[in-house]
């Protein structure tokens, strides 16, 4: 959660050619994948078709009929792609916004404690960060609890804090966006504090022979340092908000959101509503990370750090 | 932030704290420090409690004993009003006033300023400098704890709300069997069955996809994607599929710490440069030998960092799979069920084993990090 | 002794036909060019050169000239586009096969998570010697570059001079015949560098061994060798070699000598005439 982004490496590839870019043995592999979901639809769910062709008196059903029937069950074992696909069309475009059955309403509710979490918690870690950064005490006395207030499993305390503001009369957003804040600070602190410290120490003489103030070269040389480990690490942050916020979403009393959709299909067993959550969860996820991944870009770009 | 203007010799954040402590004293010697009456000549703990914090102010404002001996003493003052604090707030619960609240926030600032002076200790032993090094967060750690059981007590907060650290100790040691219990449950099958799988799995299949480049370009984009994604969502899915005991919750396990293993490794054993590879090139060293002797050992601060983002990540998803359904053991299970009967303070004790479990874990992972990597710059230190 | 080489040259004549029986490298018309996002960089063009066992040559060149790409495709680290080459009277990768050579590179390139004894000993360990050689080996490579008393020692707690040093060391412990080596020297003082290049033309006189030296300084160039390739840049190609008539056990005195001084100065108008092309 940490550290993935960072130490990815910069991609340089000497060759060129089709399938030697990344698009073409992506997409390859993208359709692979949906093939063994497709295959391992139909291993999972025949055993369970199998069982309703023996109740209905069917002996013999052939194979294709099989297959095709597996890929349409109502709530199979393991879903086909399409099945999934279809859920999402008819919870998004064919509901009303306002619908409690509608994708869209649960993938907002998240989206927002996600975000209100994700907010506080960036802000949050850039302060921590610039506190550490600047005062040896704060950076001997903190950093170590940062570090291993990351080890402690907080998502097991997520029920307590919602049921326990909830009993103090906070509820609705607050309580899901402060899992969020907690899980989403930490990549930003230790991202900005790296960053932060990441001009060389030529340059930070350099600022000294100019006899700048602390705050002068904090805004000159430090902060457009830490500028693109900022961003990585609000990717990461980010992640983190959303798995905190739909986490939030599990426990006790929660009505709304891609957790409880989450918790209400294990509870009926409606593996086609948990796929869609989980699709819907992803795409989301996916879709954050790439804003910011457009705003980096943007920022950069005004910085004159990239083309 | 105050440390970012250039300080002035006198008014440096000691002399602040210190200053602080006086006025805090001051504001405690005139105003009431237990409801409905209690002044502070009323409670003599308290009344010792005040005084030494005076002293100890003042000491360090007049500058005398500015030195090591000095520093000890402020330690050892600091404990002793933070005990007396604690042992007297028990029998005064929820009654604290003004009074309280300054010697507590007294307490506190002197606390920090012993921080303070901890820091700028310089040793040219590094055993000490060692020992130094881990007082500092210790400090900040049992300071947190103290504030914790002050506050708690003395605003007489519900025990449903937050627990002192006291009562949370108290059913911590009277419940030891359950949490062990849990522990096993949790810990010792699910999270280190899954972790070892997943850990174990993803390395393999690493070394297998990056014999094939295609595989390898293929894979890597996903994989980094997948590794951004709330894979937790997938804890229904496994517990309809293998069930509501363990091996469930090491499935939801397994996956969650197959990517971002998968990712680093496979980032890992691209990492050495080309001068390296063609060293193993000129001795015409094969596949096998160039894996063994070159790209694993450089694969290694890659794979320890995806060891540690997975030893946090595995507990995490065990406990919150336990929530879509257990057998009535284990501490997502306890956690979940503790907290609908408004048993927080079990909660708590469970949260701290977690916590010590997580922790140990990630200390044992972080250790032998350093025991196998210690040739890298980052554990070295110092020279590249 | 020339007799007897002469005698041997006489016998191995009978046995082989084409190729000098103990020509170590012969390159005919050798091209290389790399194909880059602007456009093509003819590295090599036209190389001939041959190489005979025993001999001490040295590569001198403008940076840039392809005088270490020149040493990688006799060490089948590139493959040349055009042109001929063998080593050893087979092809380069044949060569690399058989562990023909011992190369040292530009930089040290040790293993910072092997000590230094053990870096030396990762070829041996490759090749699959015994334990007992490998210790052999060691001892006696160490010794010979004065690393003696740092086998245990990590590279990083090592100077640079030390660290390329035991690079050196590595490369020897494999024995090799061939030894090519890319600017050993570059990174260390004038001292150290007097130092051990008496010490490589000892090894060198002792054992016989061919070697390929890239280096950047004339003095250096002139003192160890029988032979001085002058490349030039833009495409890299050869504009001079010059043979060396400087006797074979020489000690650094010699660098007084006006025999010394001609050939440096050859070697100094070669260079010229390189850099002038360039402009
Ligand atoms: N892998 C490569 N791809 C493209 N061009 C290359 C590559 N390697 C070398 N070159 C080019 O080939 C030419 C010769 O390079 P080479 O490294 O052989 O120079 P050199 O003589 O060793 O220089 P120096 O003395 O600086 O080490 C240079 O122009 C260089 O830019
Ligand atoms: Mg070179």
């Amino acid at each position: 959660m940490t550290d993935v982004p960072l130490t990815q490496p910069r991609s340089t590839n000497p060759f060129s050619g089709l399938m030697s870019g990344t698009v073409g043995p992506v997409t390859v592999v993208v359709l692979a994948i949906i093939a063994i979901w497709y295959i391992a639809a139909v291993a999972l769910n025949t055993p369970f078709q199998k069982d309703i062709y023996e109740r209905a008196g069917q002996s013999d059903v052939a194979v294709s009929q099989m297959v095709t029937d597996t890929l349409f069950q109502e709530r199979p074992v393991l879903p086909a792609p399409h099945q999934v696909i279809v859920e999402i069309w008819e919870t998004t475009v064919e509901k009303k916004i306002t619908s409690k059955r509608s994708l869209v309403y649960h993938t907002g509710i998240t989206l927002s404690s996600t975000l209100m979490g994700f907010l506080i918690g960036t802000t949050l870690g850039i302060l921590l960060a610039i506190g550490i950064v600047h005062s040896r005490v704060l950076d001997k006395s903190l950093m170590p609890w940062i570090i291993s207030s990351q080890t402690i499993p907080i998502l097991a305390i997520a029920p307590m804090i919602i049921v326990v503001l909830n009993a103090v009369g906070i509820s609705g957003l607050l309580p899901k966006a402060m899992i969020s804040t907690y899980l989403s600070f930490f990549p930003v602190t230790v991202g900005m504090v790296k960053g932060l410290r990441s001009p060389e120490v030529m340059h930070m003489d350099l600022m000294h022979t100019y006899s700048a103030t602390r705050l002068q070269a904090f805004w000159k040389l430090r902060l457009p340092y830490a500028v693109p480990y900022l961003f990585t690490s609000m990717k990461i942050g980010m992640a983190a908000s959303l798995v905190g916020a739909i986490v939030g979403e599990l426990p006790t009393g929660a009505v709304a959101g891609l957790g409880a959709r989450l918790l209400a299909g294990s509870y009926y067993g409606q593996t086609v509503q948990i796929w869609s959550a989980l699709l819907m969860a992803a795409f989301l996820a996916g879709s954050l990370v790439a804003l910011i991944g457009v705003l980096e870009k943007l920022t950069l770009k005004r910085m004159g750090m990239a083309q | 932030m105050s440390t970012m203007t250039a300080p002035k010799r006198r008014l440096d954040m000691p002399a602040l704290l210190a200053w602080f402590v006086v006025a805090m004293v001051v504001v405690g010697l005139f105003s009431p420090i237990f409801g409905p009456d209690y002044g502070i000549m009323d409670v003599p703990r308290l009344a010792l409690c005040l005084v030494i914090l005076a002293i100890a102010g003042v000491r360090y404002e007049l500058g005398f004993m500015r030195n090591l001996v000095g520093d000890l003493i402020l330690g050892l003052v600091t404990a002793i009003a933070a005990w007396l604090l604690i042992a007297t707030v028990t029998n005064h619960a929820g009654e604290a006033t003004l009074g309280f609240w300054a010697l507590t926030a007294a307490t506190w600032a002197s606390a920090w300023l012993f921080v303070e002076r901890l820091a700028v200790w310089k040793s040219a032993s590094p055993t000490a400098q060692r020992i130094i090094n881990l007082a500092i967060p210790a400090m900040f750690g049992i300071t947190l704890l103290v504030l914790w059981q002050l506050i708690v007590t003395g605003a007489g907060v519900p025990k449903v709300l937050l627990p002192a650290p006291s009562e949370i100790w108290v059913r911590l040691t009277n419940s030891v069997p359950t949490l062990w219990a849990d522990f096993q449950q949790t810990f010792l099958k699910a999270v280190l069955a899954g972790y070892i799988i997943g850990c174990g799995s993803a390395f393999i299949v690493a070394i297998l996809v990056d014999r094939v480049p295609f595989l390898r370009r293929g894979l890597l984009p996903i994989g980094n994607l997948v590794s951004a994604l709330p894979i937790i969502g997938v804890a229904p899915i496994m517990v309809m599929w293998f069930g509501f005991d363990w091996p469930s919750k090491a499935a939801v396990v397994i996956i969650m710490t197959f990517f971002p293993m998968l990712v680093n490794t496979v980032s890992g054993l691209a990492a050495s440069d080309a001068m390296q590879r063609d060293l193993m090139r000129t001795y015409a060293s094969n596949y096998w030998q160039t894996l063994l002797k070159l790209r694993l050992p450089m694969a290694m601060p890659f794979i320890f960092n995806a060891l540690k983002i997975n030893s946090t990540l595995a507990l995490i998803g065990a406990i919150v799979a336990e929530f879509f359904g257990t057998p009535i053991v284990g501490m997502g299970f306890r956690i979940s069920t503790e907290v609908g009967r408004m048993n927080v303070d079990m909660v708590w004790a469970e949260i701290a084993v977690a916590a010590l479990a997580g922790s140990l874990f990630y200390g044992i992972v972080a250790l032998l990090e350093r025991a196998v990597t210690f040739w890298h710059p980052s554990v070295r230190g110092g020279r590249a | 002794m020339n007799a007897l080489a002469s005698a041997k040259d006489t016998e191995m004549v009978e046995t082989t036909t084409s190729a000098s029986p103990n020509r170590v490298i012969d390159i005919e018309n050798l091209s290389l060019t790399f194909e880059t996002n602007d456009g093509p960089v003819h590295a090599l063009s036209d190389i001939d050169l041959k190489i005979e066992e025993g001999d001490f040559v040295s590569f001198i060149g403008p940076s840039g000239c392809g005088k270490t790409t020149l040493l990688r495709v006799i060490a089948d680290l590139e493959k040349p586009t055009a042109g001929h080459i063998s080593v050893n009277g087979v092809s380069p990768e044949e060569a690399r096969l058989n562990r023909a050579y011992g190369y040292v590179f530009q930089a040290a390139a040790l293993y910072p998570w092997r000590t230094i004894a053990k870096n030396v000993a990762l070829p041996l360990e490759i090749m699959g010697l015994s334990a007992a050689e490998q210790r052999d080996r060691i001892a006696r490579n160490m010794e010979l570059v004065n690393l003696t008393g740092f086998e245990k020692k990590y590279p990083w707690q090592l100077s640079g001079g030390m660290q390329q040093r035991a690079s050196i060391a590595r490369a020897l412990a494999v024995e090799p015949d061939l030894l090519l080596m890319d600017e050993p020297f570059g990174a260390l003082d004038e001292i150290v560098r007097d130092h051990l290049n008496e010490q490589l033309l000892q090894l060198w006189a002792k054992t016989n061994k061919t070697v390929v030296f890239v280096t950047h300084s004339i003095p250096e160039a002139v003192f160890l060798s029988t032979k001085i390739v002058v490349l030039c840049p833009r495409p890299g190609r050869i504009y001079d070699v010059i043979e060396s008539d400087l006797p074979r056990d020489r000690s650094l005195d010699i660098r007084e000598t006006p025999e010394f001084l001609k050939i440096a100065h050859r070697v100094r108008e070669g260079l010229k005439a390189g850099h002038s092309y360039e402009d």
